[in-house]
């Protein structure tokens, strides 16, 4: 396989023929945030949150997608970058109900990094305060959907590394929603295998163990890249 | 079927023909306003008159001037008539024997018509767009037949490449360079895809086409097949146009029975099968990528590209996607040759346009023409200008990814790059006429309203974005807003432009950004006065912004407005 050499952030990184730019970044040890992204699942370029300025391409470039190529220059944490992901972290919040201090993810959530981790020390946009559902119906786990962030990191792990798809999406714009099977209640999910792949998925508090108070969700990431390293590698290392 | 066929069925339709002929117009407009009945009418007066020898009604498809329809035509005298009731409409046969006509006539010698170019209108208003016999009448397939026997696929693209032909939807991409790409990307099988989701407000000239002449882009997208090597092509029709589906249906049928499409297409060993795929009603599906995956049975969503469709598109093989009016101009170039389509237009952007103009303008309707032309023309001299002597404030081109441009801009040519300069986009050819009773912060909340109704959900500053930069323009259009409001605006314009996944998102602030560039004063004069801190301050706190370079109060900016 070709290496291909670029740089990215002044730095030379090697990228295997076919790597993104945000896996060759992740190698050479550069931090890129992300938010919907997840290693070992295919790519959905939604969030906006690893955008890249490539030199050369007149558009910011999602870097869990676009292809690493010899003598690409690459720069990763500009300015404008840093503002558009502050936004970007202020619209998911202004867009939910996010409330950090009841929520059981707290300390265990990859938005409230992402705030921490973008400066955003308050929200410059209107707060939406939307009428969203809670569903307590399946027997272990539950979903919140004041705390979705739409990333569909639970479809993916449900659909590519269960097999089950029980999730999906439905509506559009403002009305997108993830659902279980045909929009019915979790519980009466007759896909779901009760799995929990969903939960380890989840970047937020929006899928959860049931049982769980504030701050005490433990999603067990882990075991999602425990599952991935196997399948893809055929390596079963604790 | 071989050429002597075609001809012949060419002929004996010409020679068949009555040497009257009382052409209805039968496209969606006219439709509406009862054409269907005018036509039968006239059939029932020719038929009482014994004049079935003499005198033929058809049925046609758009004769362009939709605001007055329905609109009839007698040739070969070219009389046309508009505003044609199913009561007036018997006067036109009896008319024919010396009676008195009511119908109301319309000057054909206008420069609504005369200004006007007809390349991909051709046929529009010509030939019946349901009878195949009335398209191979007028030179149809013949385009084809060239392109199987007299040149090789790389011929067909290099004709194209001539013909400087760029791409009708919006981007204006040039065609031959999609074509040799998708042609040079090897795949197990290729797609052909006509992209008919014409979604913007305002747009109608991809359906008048569809309803007009439908056999036109079935020809282009057998000659598109055959160039790239794909003998499958889907039309991806929006559900909102039944007419243009049932006329497709239809004329995909006919074709197929003469073998013009299908299996060994002029007994040739070229397949070509075409089949209709129709939208749900989602705007986002007009997007290629969003577009592909509908046709896939998949959630409409766009995903990032590269990849491009030409090297993986539809199950992963190389597609090409073009617009309706794209393929409606290659039976033409091949017809005719290149380096007659390169003569019309501009050098960069050659050939011709259609235009649909709608909103404060005399004649609304479609409009034809040479690429390049100014808009002042277009708008004033074609389309007649605002009614009752009324000046034009700007036009909206490009639909909710378009601008708005200022009467004072009305000279810029016609052409992508000089719209895309002034910050508008050529679109897929809607054009909104707004006079100055318009409220430009309106407009701008409007098609942001538009664009967060159909955002798809999928990336985060076009499904969140839109929602927040529709409450902003709420609130200045409310009278609510301040000066930190509008700079928030602003940044979050800028923001969705360059984040957003796909062009929807990317183009939503489009109208937005314009208005804020040549209407910005009707912002600026919408805001609070900045907050006073306490009742006493009033006077002071007012002083003090109009001293600094902050915008002035509502008061002095409405005084600047003409």
């Amino acid at each position: 396989m070709a290496v291909q050499t670029l740089t990215i952030n002044g730095q030379l990184v090697s990228a295997v023929e076919g790597e993104t730019i945000l896996q060759a970044a992740r190698s050479a040890g550069i931090h890129i945030p992300t938010l919907c992204y997840v290693e070992g699942l295919s790519a959905h370029g939604g969030c906006r949150m690893c955008l890249v300025q490539i030199e050369g391409h007149h558009r910011l470039q999602p870097s869990c997608t676009m292809q690493a190529t010899e003598g690409m220059v690459v720069h990763t944490d500009t300015e404008q970058l840093r503002e558009y992901r502050r936004l970007i972290v202020e619209l998911l919040f202004a867009e939910g109900n996010h409330v950090c201090s009841v929520c059981v993810a707290n300390n265990h959530c990859e938005l409230q990094d992402a705030a921490v981790e973008v400066g955003m020390d308050h929200v410059r946009l209107e707060y939406q305060f939307p009428q969203r559902e809670v569903d307590t119906s399946h027997e272990r786990f539950g979903i919140d959907h004041n705390r979705c962030i739409l990333c569909t990191r639970c479809v993916r792990a449900c659909d590519e590394l269960e097999g089950a798809h029980t999730w999906d999406v439905s509506g559009r714009g403002a009305h997108t929603k993830v659902i279980t099977d045909m929009n019915q209640p979790w519980g009466e999910a007759v896909t779901c295998t009760s799995c929990g792949k969903c939960v380890m998925a989840c970047p937020t508090g929006a899928i959860f163990h049931k049982g769980a108070t504030v701050a005490e969700l433990d999603h067990g990431r882990g075991k999602l890249d425990f599952l991935i390293n196997a399948r893809e590698k055929k390596q079963w290392n604790v | 079927m071989d050429l002597l066929d075609l001809n012949q069925i060419a002929r004996h339709e010409r020679e068949q023909r009555a040497p009257i002929q009382i052409c209805c117009c039968v496209a969606a407009g006219c439709v509406s306003a009862d054409s269907q009945q005018v036509l039968d009418r006239m059939e029932q007066a020719v038929r009482d008159a014994s004049l079935a020898d003499k005198v033929q009604v058809v049925g046609v498809g758009c004769m362009r001037l939709c605001s007055q329809g329905p609109l009839v035509r007698v040739d070969p005298e070219g009389a046309l008539y508009q505003k044609v009731t199913p009561e007036v409409a018997p006067t036109i046969v009896s008319g024919l024997q010396g009676g008195m006509i009511e119908a109301e006539p319309c000057d054909a010698d206008s420069p609504f018509f005369k200004l006007q170019a007809s390349v991909v209108l051709e046929n529009s208003g010509r030939v019946e767009p349901e009878r195949i016999e009335s398209y191979l009448a007028a030179g149809g397939y013949q385009a084809l037949y060239r392109a199987l026997y007299e040149l090789e696929p790389a011929e067909i693209i290099d004709v194209i490449t001539r013909s400087g032909l760029r791409g009708r939807g919006g981007a204006g991409y040039p065609t031959s360079v999609k074509w040799a790409t998708v042609a040079k990307n090897p795949g197990e099988r290729k797609f052909v895809v006509c992209n008919a989701d014409e979604g913007d407000p305002g747009a109608f000239m991809n359906r008048s086409v569809l309803e007009s002449d439908p056999h036109r882009v079935l020809e282009g997208m057998a000659i598109a097949g055959r160039a790239i090597g794909a003998n499958q092509g889907y039309i991806y029709v929006r559900g909102e146009y039944p007419l243009a589906i049932k006329r497709l249906q239809t004329a995909i049928k006919q074709a197929g029975r003469l073998g013009l499409l299908g299996t060994g297409i002029f007994s040739s060993p070229f397949d070509f099968r075409i089949d209709i795929r129709i939208g749900a009603g989602a705007f986002v599906c007009g997007e290629e990528t969003a577009l592909m995956a509908s046709i896939m049975g998949q959630r409409g969503t766009p995903r990032p590209r590269p990849p491009y469709p030409a090297e993986h598109g539809l199950w992963g093989m190389p597609t090409l996607l073009n617009n309706v009016e794209t393929y409606a101009n290659v039976p033409g170039i091949i017809r005719n040759g290149p380096e007659w389509f390169a003569a019309i237009g501009t050098p960069k952007s050659p050939g011709t346009k259609v235009f649909c103009v709608t909103g404060q303008v005399v004649h609304n309707g479609l409009v034809e023409v040479p690429l390049g032309t100014p808009l002042r023309i277009i708008i004033e001299d074609i389309a007649g200008g605002v009614p009752g002597n009324g000046t034009i404030k700007a036009v909206q081109t490009g639909g909710p990814s378009g601008g708005c441009i200022p009467a004072e801009l009305l000279d810029t040519p016609v052409d992508y790059e000089s719209l895309a300069a002034i910050g508008s986009m050529m679109g897929s050819g809607g054009m909104i006429v707004m006079d100055q009773s318009t409220d430009m912060v309106d407009v701008a909340r409007f098609f942001m309203d538009f664009c967060r109704d159909e955002s798809c959900g999928k990336c985060v500053p076009c499904r969140a974005g839109t929602v927040q930069m529709h409450r902003l323009l709420t609130r200045i259009v409310s009278g609510d807003a301040s000066k930190q409001d509008l700079q928030l605006l602003e940044t979050l314009c800028h923001m969705v432009r360059d984040t957003s996944l796909c062009g929807l998102g990317q183009t939503a602030p489009t109208p937005t950004l314009s208005t804020l560039k040549y209407f910005r004063h009707e912002y600026e004069a919408r805001l609070k006065p900045s907050a006073p801190e306490s009742p006493a301050l009033v006077g002071a706190a007012t002083e003090a912004s109009t001293a600094s370079d902050e915008p002035p109060p509502p008061e002095a900016a409405a005084g600047n407005e003409p």
